[in-house]
């Protein structure tokens, strides 16, 4: 099986290649990258005023199986992840039942084998059932392939196990990923707390809950020498908190999701339910911050927090509908949007974040276009200029605040191994 | 003026020569509750459906009253004998209700937003009676007009809105309306019950109600609940009670000629006294009146000419 993609522009920020070139892939790894390659191949792509990246790596998809098939399963996922150009995602453990044993890893690997069309890494428990009381076996877990830990949803609010838990892993040397939320600061609040809270009526969720969560765990990481992720980073205070501890040595890295770094607090006023997301949307002062984060390398990572959830439950009312948005159909095309074409970053800089960084905090061999690594590849047209449509979104869920959106950046073939899985 | 809404969702989204119009319209429907036969034919023929998701005695008889004097036909339906239970959405249920051919609902629910959710979805006139702690229209409009009844003006005066100003679609509505006539309002009670940034909604905050009642013309005392103490806000309703209710001491501090209000119900002897309630400087009961004769202008001008 052989495949060449020909006179694309090659962006593969590892290398820092930027040139237009060919690329010869067989038996599913990347054999030749060239100049006008002249060997026979049984499928060409034509790529001429395309841009080829690196598959783009989701280091935090919620894809529902087990337990809620109705929302998102990895059948239908990873066609969202296909269609948004993603090649390898990681799913988060918040299933019924969480992914806190092995055998549980082991099913949605091959749940994944026989039924997704991308990669699925899964991140499994920190602790047992997400409870936040016991360890899960995370030695068992990492050989059964769990690639990261996280009880996401959830912070760890017993600062003794999550300490413990940093301890632990250094035997593993996998990353934990902490969703920094102090619970009793955030209570049943709904949106951003702030003036369009107050003038809402809606509940707020301050800043604070995800700082003083984040100051925490920073805390904690210094103590233990332990790698620590932040999950999607919201305010401009957790920004500086994350710079300055990088600045001391505190192994920490961090994500940002696309709608984050987009959308402001302002779009609540409409009361729409897909506005409702866990971090809120905060203000303009914040998504400046997260940019200017972005840019220094505070923040690593771009990651979407692809959060599906039905029709049925994001009809009710905006304290009744859960928190969450889908985002691995729109991701790259606000990237471009927001951050490439406001020359926030350079678009070798931004595929970074979608590709080589979140491989590198993963201990993956993901990532980059480089002769002998497995194809996992994304081709898409910069230029090109696509509406958001409802019907056509390949995820089970339609909780977007996007849909009706003009993005550029279409994706026009996702390759998996060699292989493409979606295309044009 | 042409009043053109289909809904009437909050006070935040009116302009002032809407607001003032809906208070010249209640005028009229005042003085035909002093007449002996306060019915007219209005809204004969047309439905209105009062639906109640909260525990609610004066606002809902308040528009069930409204609805009859303007010969409306009136379908009441409340949170407990609903069809909610059985896991059908507020959506679903009020769309079920308009295919019976109704005219118009009246919504009353703790949940900021579901007015604009019906109004979204609805062809007919939606009314807000209160979403949760963020609007309540019409009884703003009926606090400004007893204020407008009694000082010919509301422009210049000082009003002090007093006690759990965070939990309050009261407050809210007020500070809309009151601050898009020239009124000039503040809000007073503990910190914790005083919302982040509302000073950008152009009030001015005070925590002390000694600070807050000096020379104002109008002082609101809002309800407290019980379960703010439970929540954590209060240490307890009786140290409330001390440091921010309304007594006649406090009242000196504000021009001799201040309104008392009150949007109900009253905690007797916790935001107030039964002898400043009952007393000359007190126009509750104004409020309730006019309460009914709001809610018929709103009803008149949202649905007679549709």
């Amino acid at each position: 099986m052989s495949l060449l993609i020909k006179k694309g522009r090659i962006l593969d920020p590892a290398s820092h290649l930027d040139k237009v070139l060919d690329i010869f892939i067989e038996d599913g790894r990347i054999k030749r990258i060239a100049k006008d390659i002249d060997l026979t191949s049984q499928e060409v792509i034509d790529a001429s005023g395309k841009v080829v990246i690196p598959g783009l790596i989701d280091m935090h998809t919620h894809l529902r199986e087990p337990g809620r098939e109705d929302e998102e399963t990895i059948e239908s996922g990873t066609c969202a992840a296909a269609r948004g150009g993603f090649t390898t995602i990681c799913c988060m453990p918040n299933t019924d039942p969480a992914i806190d044993d092995p055998s549980l890893v082991e099913f949605i690997y091959k749940q994944a084998e026989n039924k997704g069309i991308v990669e699925v890494l899964p991140i499994a428990a920190i602790s047992k059932d997400r409870k936040g009381k016991n360890l899960s076996p995370m030695g068992r877990l990492k050989a059964a392939g769990a690639v990261a830990f996280s009880d996401d949803g959830d912070w760890i609010a017993n600062s003794s196990l999550m300490r413990r838990a940093l301890e632990y892993l250094k035997s593993f040397n996998l990353v934990l990923i902490s969703h920094c939320e102090d619970g009793n600061l955030s209570g049943n609040g709904v949106v951003n707390e702030g003036y369009f809270s107050t003038i809402t009526g809606l509940k707020g969720i301050p800043r604070e809950a995800e700082e003083v969560a984040l100051f925490r765990d920073l805390a904690l990481a210094r103590m233990s020498g332990s790698s620590l992720h932040v999950a999607h980073v919201s305010t401009a205070r957790s920004v500086k908190l994350i710079r300055e501890a990088k600045q001391v040595g505190v192994k920490v890295t961090a994500e940002v999701t696309p709608h984050h770094f987009t959308l402001t607090e302002k779009e609540i006023t409409s009361f729409d339910t897909n506005t409702k997301v866990n971090p809120p949307f905060r203000g303009g002062e914040d998504i400046e911050a997260l940019k200017e984060g972005l840019i220094d390398a505070a923040i690593d990572v771009i990651a979407t927090d692809h959060a599906p959830h039905t029709i049925e439950e994001k009809e009710k009312d905006y304290a009744d509908a859960p928190f969450g948005i889908i985002g691995l159909e729109t991701a790259l095309g606000l990237v471009i949007k927001e951050l490439v074409e406001k020359r926030i970053l350079s678009l070798m800089e931004a595929i970074a974040k979608l590709t080589i960084n979140p491989a590198r905090i993963l201990g993956i061999d993901r990532g980059r276009i480089k002769e002998g690594v497995k194809a996992n590849i994304t081709i898409f047209d910069l230029g090109k200029i696509w509406l958001v449509k409802e019907e056509e979104l390949a995820s089970k869920s339609r909780n977007s605040p996007f849909i009706g959106w003009k993005l550029p950046g279409k994706i026009e073939w996702t390759i998996v191994g060699g292989k493409v899985v979606y295309g044009v | 003026m042409n009043f053109k809404r289909k809904d009437l969702l909050g006070i935040e989204d009116l302009s002032k020569e809407e607001i003032l119009f809906i208070l010249e319209t209640t005028k009229s429907f005042r003085e035909i509750l002093e007449r002996p036969i306060k019915k007219v034919p209005t809204l004969r023929g047309r439905t209105v459906v009062n639906l109640f998701f909260e525990v609610s005695t004066r606002t809902r008889m308040s528009f069930e009253l409204a609805e009859k004097r303007l010969n409306a036909d009136v379908l009441n339906f409340s949170a407990t004998s609903s069809s909610l239970a059985k896991g059908e959405t507020l959506l679903d249920t009020v769309k079920n209700i308009l295919a019976m051919k109704v005219d118009c609902f009246v919504l009353r629910h703790p949940v900021p937003g579901t007015p604009h959710l019906l109004a979204r979805e609805l062809p007919v006139p939606i009314i807000n009676a209160g979403d949760g702690a963020h609007e309540h229209p019409t009884q703003a409009l009926l606090d400004i007009y007893t204020i407008q009844e009694r000082k010919k003006r509301i422009e210049g005066l000082k009003v002090a809105i007093i006690g759990d100003i965070t939990h309050s679609r009261v407050a809210r509505s007020n500070i809309w309306g009151l601050s898009k006539l020239g009124a000039e309002v503040r809000v007073c009670g503990p910190p914790t019950l005083i919302p982040p940034l509302i000073e950008e909604m152009g009030v001015e905050i005070f925590y002390l109600p000694e600070d807050a009642l000096r020379e104002v013309d109008i002082v609101m005392m809002l309800r407290i609940q019980k379960e703010r103490q439970d929540e954590g806000f209060l240490p307890s309703i009786s140290e409330y009670i001390e440091f921010f209710s309304l007594t006649e001491d406090r009242l000196s501090l504000a021009r001799e000629d201040v309104l008392v209000m009150h949007p109900g119900p009253v905690n007797r002897g916790v935001e107030l006294p039964a002898r400043i309630a009952d007393g000359k400087r007190s126009v509750i009961l104004d409020q309730v009146v006019n309460g009914v004769a709001v809610r018929m202008a709103v009803l008149y001008l949202l649905l007679a000419k549709r």
